[in-house]
Formats: structure tokens, C-alpha cells, sequence
């Protein structure tokens, strides 16, 4: 059960901003969703293995250079969607 | 409108690529299906002009594909069909853009889609919602429903989209077309932008078989880039058999069950019969987690894009509300950025992976994940393929479903299975009801692509539903 103090909690952690309106709209949906979710309970998963991916994963090793597929954006390019930028950098919102 | 290959590629032989563009161009500039966010009008004309002068001998040449709008494309606009999104263009192309513009093909245009793919009627789309072609007020399915409508609709004669949880086969159900889910890693998701990144693979869409695997055999490869591709190179086209005699077909009866419609399990059953008249064999196989997948899929999905969308902040891209401090500003551009379908699996997948939930759902849906992998394991020892419902209904309408999402979700029983099982999985049209059509998928072992496309290629060459056409467009 999520309640109104929980929805504030995790809209924190996902940096949703929630209005009083926006809580009261999304606690039952959500609510008869994890309810739904509640079945899962039935399976018996002792001793089950969590599968993360389904196929075995490798690392994946290169030579630290730069050039053939792992040419990197130009800044100008890295820059060209920032809706703020300042001399070169992403221009960020004031941390306090 | 609704060529081949085959017909477009003599097309553009006695005539030009420019004139073939010019006419899907037309045709969607007079649509009202709705099916793309962005018309690359210009850029198109322009790369067909220089097919026709370059004497360019790729598969593609000259011929336009429709690109679903999670896909990186350089210079055109890309938004997930997302406000956050707005006006974003690409700095790169993804693997699967690069391959098709060796291969000579147009992208003609960027297909509407559910917002960030969360969606099974591309109904959350910022950019209103895309209609069916057989019938404007039902849903074409989701989330690539654009990518569907669009190849139904004769507004491109091929298309990618992606699938996560079904959004390839769910729309080339409802819309009449083939579809084609690959196996995890046979096509990189470099430059895919990124919803659930452990279930979801790009997937092509065409009116033919034929001409799936064929730009399946163009986007299809290794790619150092993403660390989940696979290196293993297949002609999928070779594989393309008029045969299945000694085929063993498994039949898994949780997917005919309680809500499945009854044409639906008709047509799906007369398709067997039909296989089975064709030399194919058949056996029931017992998939018992099947009825857990639903719960499992949604909680690994959501957890996953809680992760993946917190990049969206507008600092490198998107858009940006007015300053504040450093969280609140973030927390004020995704909260006018997302929509309610966006929010509502944000704040779930938050929740599931948060401190005290963790276990409880996250860990549990992942165990269970193991569970319904080895339902697939287990009927795989014993048969080559599987046929199922590709949905369980055919195409609802418009607003029927979109205030209550779990009974959305409960539409994806039948597809989410495959994702979690990383499974390849292929729909083609098998039927009609009431001027619908209705799918049916082919489920293969991993990368075992081929017989799914052998399987679905024979079922093509000996009936006539994917020649139909919807009327009055």
C-alpha cells in the first residue's frame, strides 16, 4: 500500500515534482497496480536464481584509444541539444 | 501503394527512387492516420536524388523505411513522442541507421509511438494518438503503432520499431502486417533510446516475410558498441523455406486462456491445422509460470526505466522549465516534461527498487523471470517452435482502455513472456473478425530465427491474409 507520504518519498527520489491534485490522482491506480503485483507471492522461488539478463553477459574489452567505433561527439556536437550552455559547458541549475 | 522489395526496386530501376519517395511522401502528407511525429521530407528527396545519380547497388537502394521515434537518426528531430523531448535532433545515428543508409534505404520519416514506449495503443503519445487503418477509431496497438499503421497503412513499405514487452508484434497484429521481435543481442541497441534495457530489441516490420527478413538481414549484425550484441552472422533470407514437413509445433494452452477472444483462438488453431496439412506436427506443452509474467515483466520494466529516464533532467538536451536550485529544477522539467503513463512507471519502478522493497518485488519478479525462462527451456526440448495468440483480441477502440492501465496491461499476456525469456518471436497476419485482423506469433529458441521465419514464410505462401488491404484511406 502506498500512502500519501510514501508517494512524496519516492516522487523525491525520482525527482517528480507531485502536486496535492497529482497524489490524490495517482495513489488508487497505483495502488490496484501493486495489488495486482501481490500474486507474485504465490510462486514458490526458493532457491531460484534471479535472471538479470538472459544470456550470459562478457566484458567487452577494447584498446583505450580513440578512433573506428568509438569516435566520440565533437563538443560542439555534445553541446548542440543543451537547452543552457555557458562558454563551452552545459550550463547547470544552482546547486543550493 | 503497398509494394515489395521486389516491385519498389524495379520501380526505382525504370523510373527513380525519387519519384517512389515523392509518392509515399504524398500519400502520408494526405493521411489521417496520424502514424508520424516527423516527415524528413527534404532530407529524404535529397538522398534519393543522390541513389538515382550514384548508382548505388545496397538491397535498400532508393527505397524509404519509416523509423519508430526512439531511434537515434542524425539530423532529424527525435522525441520518444515525449514532451521532455522536444526538439531534440540527434548528434549520431544508431547501429540499425547506419546499416540502413549503407544498404542504400531513405528514412522517410519518424513513427509515432506510446511516450517512451510505455504503452500498448500509442495512445501516451505527446503527439496524439495514431488511428488503426482498418477501422480510425481503434487503436493500432502499441507502442510502435506508428511504425505499424504506417507499412498497413501504405505509407512505408518497411519500418523499425522496438520491443520491449510486445511493442513490434502487438501492432503488426491489430494492423494486419508481419512483425519480427529477435532474439536479445542479434540487433544493437546503440542509438535505441533506452526504456527497459534488458528485455527491449529493435524489430522490423513489413507486409511479407520476404521482405522482413530482409531488412532484417540489413539491421542485423554485431556492434561493438553495445555490450550486449551478439556476434553471430546469419542470411536470414536463406532461410526462407516453403517447407515444414517433420516441423514440431508446441501448442502452449495457458496462451488460449480466460479473456482470449474466440475468433482469435479460431483463426490461431485453423493456422496450425493449416501447418499441420503442410507436413508440420503438433503437441500441447505445459507452460505453468505463464500467468505470472504479466506481474514480473511490468516490475522488471519499470524498475529498469526508473533508471534509464533519469537522464532526462534538461541539462543536455530536452526541455527546461525556469531555474531553480539543482533538484528542484530537475523535479519541475520531468514533471512537465512526462506524461501520466511515464510518471506512473517511474514512481513504481522507484518504489519496487527502493529500501525495503527491493526483495519483495524487484528480486521476486527477477526469480521469477528464471521460472518462466525455463517453461520456454523445457518445451524447447521437445518441439522447434511455438504458435500462440499474438493478442488476445483484436484491435479495441480509441479511449477504451486508456483511463485504466492495468486492464491495458493485461493485454500484453500473451507477448511479455518472450522478452523475459529473450526468446525471438515473429506475428503474421492469420485471420479476420468483423474486418480486424488478427495475429499470431511464432516463437522460436534463441537465435534459432530461422525456423520461426520458415515456419511463418510457409504459413504465407499458402494463404492469402497478408494480401489484404484496408479500404478507404
Amino acid at each position: 500500500m502506498i500512502t500519501k507520504e510514501d508517494l512524496e518519498h519516492i516522487g523525491w527520489l525520482s525527482r517528480l515534482e507531485l502536486s496535492d491534485e497529482d497524489k490524490e490522482k495517482y495513489s488508487p491506480k497505483l495502488n490496484s497496480i501493486l495489488d495486482y503485483f501481490g500474486e507474485l507471492n504465490e510462486v514458490d522461488t526458493e532457491g531460484v536464481e534471479p535472471t538479470y539478463h538472459v544470456l550470459p553477459l562478457y566484458n567487452v574489452f577494447r584498446e583505450d584509444e580513440v578512433g573506428g567505433t568509438t569516435t566520440s561527439l565533437t563538443q560542439d556536437e555534445a553541446l548542440s541539444n543543451a537547452p543552457r550552455k555557458q562558454d563551452g559547458f552545459f550550463k547547470a541549475p544552482r546547486m543550493m | 501503394m503497398w509494394a515489395s522489395i521486389n516491385e519498389l526496386r524495379e520501380r526505382i530501376h525504370a523510373g527513380s527512387s525519387e519519384e517512389v519517395v515523392c509518392e509515399y511522401l504524398d500519400r502520408i502528407g494526405s493521411s489521417k492516420l496520424n502514424a508520424f511525429v516527423t516527415v524528413a521530407a527534404e532530407s529524404a528527396i535529397a538522398r534519393a536524388k543522390e541513389i538515382d545519380s550514384g548508382g548505388h547497388d545496397g538491397v535498400l537502394a532508393g527505397i524509404p523505411v519509416a523509423i519508430k521515434d526512439n531511434i537515434s537518426t542524425k539530423g532529424i528531430r527525435t522525441t520518444c513522442s515525449s514532451n521532455i523531448l522536444t526538439g531534440y535532433v540527434p548528434p549520431y545515428d544508431a547501429h540499425v541507421i547506419e546499416r540502413l543508409k549503407a544498404a542504400g534505404a531513405v528514412i522517410i520519416g519518424k513513427t509515432n509511438m506510446d511516450e517512451f514506449a510505455m504503452g500498448t495503443s500509442t495512445e501516451t503519445s505527446y503527439y496524439g494518438a495514431t488511428k488503426n487503418p482498418w477501422d480510425t477509431d481503434r487503436v493500432p496497438g502499441g507502442s510502435s503503432g506508428g511504425s505499424a499503421a504506417a507499412v498497413a497503412g501504405g505509407e512505408a513499405p518497411l519500418s523499425l520499431g522496438s520491443d520491449t514487452g510486445g511493442s513490434v508484434r502487438c501492432p503488426a497484429s491489430f494492423c494486419g502486417v508481419a512483425g519480427l521481435k529477435p532474439t536479445y543481442g542479434v540487433i544493437s541497441r546503440y542509438g535505441l533510446i533506452s526504456y527497459a534495457n534488458s528485455l527491449e530489441q529493435i524489430g522490423p516490420f513489413a507486409t511479407s516475410v520476404r521482405d522482413l527478413a530482409a531488412i532484417f538481414d540489413v539491421v542485423s549484425g554485431h556492434d561493438l558498441r553495445d555490450s550486449t550484441s551478439v556476434d553471430r552472422k546469419t542470411n536470414y533470407s536463406s532461410a526462407l523455406e516453403n517447407d515444414v514437413k517433420g516441423l514440431n509445433i508446441g501448442v502452449p494452452a495457458e496462451y488460449f486462456g480466460e479473456g482470449t477472444d474466440e475468433a482469435v483462438e479460431k483463426s490461431v488453431w485453423n493456422a496450425i491445422h493449416t501447418l499441420e496439412d503442410l507436413g508440420a506436427t503438433w503437441t500441447e506443452v505445459k507452460m505453468p509460470h505463464t500467468k505470472y509474467a504479466l506481474s514480473a515483466y511490468y516490475i522488471i520494466a519499470m524498475s529498469e526505466a526508473s533508471s534509464n529516464l533519469a537522464r532526462f533532467d534538461g541539462m543536455r538536451y530536452g526541455i527546461r522549465t525556469e531555474d531553480s536550485n539543482w533538484h528542484t529544477t530537475f523535479s519541475q522539467v520531468r514533471a512537465a516534461g512526462f506524461g501520466e503513463e511515464v510518471k506512473r512507471r517511474i514512481l513504481l519502478g522507484t518504489y519496487a527498487l527502493s529500501a525495503g522493497y527491493h526483495d519483495k518485488y524487484y528480486l521476486k519478479a527477477l526469480k521469477v523471470r528464471t521460472l518462466i525462462k525455463q517453461d520456454f527451456e523445457r518445451a524447447f526440448n521437445d518441439v522447434d517452435v511455438l504458435i500462440a495468440p499474438t493478442m488476445p483480441y483484436p484491435a479495441f477502440k480509441l479511449g477504451e482502455k486508456i483511463d485504466d492501465p492495468l486492464s491495458l496491461y493485461l493485454a500484453d499476456v500473451d507477448t511479455v513472456p518472450i522478452n523475459l525469456a529473450g526468446v525471438p518471436s515473429i506475428s503474421i497476419p492469420c485471420g479476420f473478425s468483423d474486418g480486424l485482423p488478427i495475429g499470431m506469433q511464432v516463437i522460436g529458441k534463441h537465435f534459432d530465427e530461422a525456423a520461426i521465419l520458415r515456419t511463418a514464410y510457409t504459413f504465407e505462401e499458402n494463404t492469402d491474409y497478408h494480401t489484404k488491404r484496408p479500404e478507404g484511406l
